[in-house]
């Protein structure tokens, strides 16, 4: 089967990116999932919206296919109707299904139906998007027993980290089950910082939405913004100035190198060369000054807003800007020297954490750790917005999937970044940085898509009367990569854990929402 | 006993503990210093300690006395290690109670000490440290014990204090012997202090400590005392190391008060060197995988082994 039966009847989504929205039957729903899997193409997110009224809720899967995006809608009819689980499709959607269960009630008839999110801030009962959970009340909910997978032998143990840890990082729990200190089995047990993102919404009007878009993960603060703003647009039919484009395209790669330079330091420094840490430090200290400088912001929370970016930079602040990126992509090739030259960390790095390609297509292995696997894929080539059309990235691409491919896609995202931040501020287009943003109609959807550095960001916006928001989903990638985790661990050793984790980096607080 | 060799004693057990601080805090601002970071200051270890001193101890409800004495006990076999190593003179009187080989059976009663309390509270940490510490210390020990060996043979004892007054009083020579057993010491001291590439002393990350996975559960003063005899252990391996392959400059009975007296200012000097030398090496590595720490301590027992040979073959 193709694709090319359901393509007529879609409603073309408004703005980028390209795609539509297509309203199934139930006995359409996997059928379409299993159409889009035939051709290549990937789930992005799965999300369910509660409505008043009959259908009581609408389930909606995300999918990625060579002509854009394709969103499958399914009506619920009555809260016992279980929809059919895509897991076996898209194993990335076991964890989306558990937690839009945790949300609205609606649950797919998936055999694994643990809780995901929910932890013991509501009951089993209660659905923080259908009614008014009791909260501020701790000890009301019983923590129930979450079912960890036991593995069972001679010689077995488990180990149990987090979610506090040691050092101050965000919270997760991983429960390691060993023999010696060789790792048999990891299982992630996530969602300690949800905060609740999804339902904050619905009390936000749409053209304040970006702040809380932004605060998903920190990290990626201009991805989520630019991929709010992107479907604010589209609805609201604003058009924005192309000099605005251009510096949200600056702003999305100065991210990318920040967290590039971040990481790079901290994987050194998790293999125990702490020069490395303290050379990358200091780029990256640099690049901020710089920023708060030229940009008027350390990092660029907030910097990207409906109708543009928040204020505009002078031609002449943005050539300062771009020498200095010059400069630290210049120490950064140095530093990179170093890491590849130093026998300690290859040795560390190499081997370390693998996931080779054919796992990592079948778990959807995403953004530059995919690409670290063979995964040839980044949003600004394959459903490019502006600035993007003109000014493309050469994808990195590495095929070992371990510490040392991820490193290396790093290492080369950094430089082709700082080379599209010289290109874009070196072109900065005429003209002003901010367009009106009227007021979104009711009852209307639109999508969101930015690569952002960890991987494709997603937002679904749908509009409720008076310009407010009535739902707005966020995805992560770290979604589609924390499973993926789980398998590079297999067969490594303990103390390697912290530095394969780190090669990812994923995030907490956006996976939780 | 003299006046003096009192003196020196006395001088030997109270200047290790007032100096091991300091001589940690210098390595850790030469680690700073190399990697241009602003240096945290000489007393900051010194802080560190008075702070946890003066802190409420906290205890597992399952903690046994085992776990409440062991920080006592390994800092009572540091300070007795310290006492019978010749930092600063060799006219110790306590050396006659115990010689080389002794020492090597006190510093492995200070770990198996330690080791047991990580385990005694239960937790997966704890027990992951243990582990992987008897897996370093059953692999040093004999290296350890080699480079011994083979500086008892060249002065015919094995009392520490001899061997250092036996090697300093000979012509100034070049034994091939002691070049091979200086590299293996230096291998035993790198692995038996918790330092890189075998463990990372300022690693925050629960899953790959050594030492710091064993001392977790303990809290204010257990922990002052188990950090306190943590910077002991690497002053008196350093000293070890002075004794068998710099001897010169300690202080003895044919010296008199003068000696020690310059004994002291040089003991000073050589921390000064090796503290720095030690933080190049350390700025230098990265973290060897556990599974390679046999491999580097069996290159060390290697290069004693063959410091034994050597001997045996060219200097008899």
């Amino acid at each position: 089967m193709s694709l090319r039966q359901w393509w007529p009847r879609a409603r073309p989504i408004p703005g980028r990116p390209a795609g539509g929205f297509i309203a199934v039957e139930p006995s359409e729903w996997f059928e379409i999932a299993t159409d889009v899997a035939s051709v290549g193409g990937r789930l992005i997110t799965l999300w369910v919206t509660p409505r008043t009224g009959t259908p009581i809720a609408t389930v909606h899967a995300a999918y990625q296919v060579d002509g854009g995006v394709l969103v499958a809608e399914l009506a619920i009819g009555d809260a016992s109707f279980h929809y059919r689980g895509l897991e076996t499709l898209y194993p990335v959607a076991a964890r989306l299904q558990r937690a839009a269960a945790d949300l609205t009630g609606v649950r797919s008839d998936s055999p694994d139906q643990r809780p995901w999110l929910r932890h013991a801030a509501w009951s089993p009962a209660d659905a923080p998007l259908r009614s008014d959970p009791a909260y501020g009340d701790p000890g009301a909910v019983a923590i129930d027993d979450y079912a960890f997978v036991r593995v069972a032998g001679d010689g077995v143990h488990e180990i149990a980290v987090g979610p506090v840890h040691a050092g101050i990082i965000e919270p997760g729990h991983f429960r390691f089950s060993v023999v010696g200190e060789k790792v048999l089995r990891l299982e992630e047990r996530l969602g300690y910082v949800h905060k609740g993102l999804a339902r904050r919404f619905t009390d936000l009007p749409a053209v304040e939405g970006h702040r809380l878009a932004a605060r998903a993960s920190g990290d990626s603060a201009v991805a989520y913004s630019w991929a709010y703003c992107q479907a604010l647009e589209a609805l609201a039919g604003t058009a924005v100035p192309a000099r605005a484009q251009w510096l949200r395209g600056a702003f999305l790669e100065l991210e990318r190198m920040q967290n590039h330079l971040g990481d790079l330091g901290a994987l050194g420094n998790d293999a125990g060369f702490a020069f490395g840490l303290a050379q990358f430090s200091r780029l990256k200290e640099e690049l901020c000054r710089v920023m708060a400088r030229e940009i008027g912001a350390r990092y660029l929370l907030d910097a990207v807003v409906p109708g543009g970016v928040a204020r505009d930079v002078p031609d002449e602040a943005a050539s300062r800007l771009l020498v200095e990126v010059r400069r630290i992509a210049g120490r950064a090739r140095e530093l990179h020297r170093i890491y590849d030259d130093h026998a300690g960390v290859r040795d560390r790095f190499a081997g370390a954490g693998a996931v080779d390609h054919e796992l990592a297509q079948r778990l959807g292995l995403t953004g530059f750790a995919g690409r670290a696997s063979a995964q040839a894929a980044d949003l600004r080539v394959d459903l490019p917005c502006a600035p993007y059309h003109v000014v493309a990235p050469r994808i990195a691409v590495r095929r070992d999937g371990d510490v040392a491919a991820r490193v290396a896609v790093r290492f080369e995202e950094l430089e082709e970044s700082s080379r599209l931040v010289v290109a874009l501020l070196s072109e900065l287009p005429p003209g002003g940085h901010l367009a009106a943003v009227g007021v979104p109609p009711a009852d209307a959807s639109a999508i969101g898509l930015i690569e952002g550095w960890r991987g494709p960001v997603f937002v679904a916006l749908e509009t409720a009367p008076e310009g407010r928001v009535r739902r707005c989903h966020l995805h992560d990638p770290s979604w589609q990569n924390w499973p993926v985790l789980e398998h590079a661990i297999i067969g490594n050793i303990v103390p390697d854990f912290p530095l394969i984790n780190k090669s990812f980096n994923l995030s907490y607080s956006g996976h939780d929402g | 006993m003299t006046p003096l060799a009192a003196t020196t004693q006395l001088l030997e057990i109270v200047g290790a503990a007032l100096a091991a601080p300091a001589f940690l805090g210098w390595v850790n601002q030469c680690r700073a210093w190399l990697q241009n970071r602003r240096a945290p200051s000489l007393m900051q270890p010194y802080r560190g300690l008075r702070k946890l001193l003066n802190k409420d101890a906290i205890l597992a409800t399952n903690a046994s006395p085992l776990f409440r004495a062991a920080p006592y006990v390994v800092f009572a076999t540091m300070l007795v290690a310290a006492a019978i190593i010749p930092s600063m003179g060799t006219g110790l009187p306590m050396s006659t109670a115990a010689d080389g080989i002794a020492l090597v059976g006190l510093l492995a009663t200070a770990r198996v000490f330690l080791s047991l309390a990580a385990m005694d509270v239960g937790t997966a940490f704890g027990t992951l440290g243990a582990r992987r510490e008897m897996m370093v210390g059953f692999l040093a020990e004999p290296a350890l014990l080699m480079v011994l060996f083979v500086a008892a043979m060249l002065s015919r004892t094995t009392s520490l204090p001899l061997i250092a007054e036996t090697l300093a009083g000979q012509a100034p020579a070049l034994y091939p012997s002691l070049a091979f057993t200086a590299v293996a010491f230096l291998l035993v001291m790198l692995a038996e202090n918790a330092r890189l590439p075998i463990d990372n002393p300022a690693t925050h990350l629960e899953l790959t400590m050594i030492h710091e996975a064993m001392i977790l559960e303990y809290s204010a003063r257990h922990l002052a005392l188990m950090e306190w005899a943590a910077a002991l252990k690497l002053f008196n391996y350093a000293c070890i190391g002075f004794a068998l392959f710099v001897p010169w400059g300690a202080g003895n009975e044919a010296s008199g008060p003068i000696g020690l007296l310059l004994a002291v200012p040089l003991l000073a000097i050589k921390l000064a060197i090796a503290g720095a030398a030690l933080a190049l090496l350390e700025i230098l590595s990265a973290k060897l995988r556990v599974f390679r720490a046999p491999e580097f301590l069996a290159t060390a027992f290697l290069l004693a082994v063959l410091g034994l040979l050597v001997h045996l073959l060219l200097e008899t």
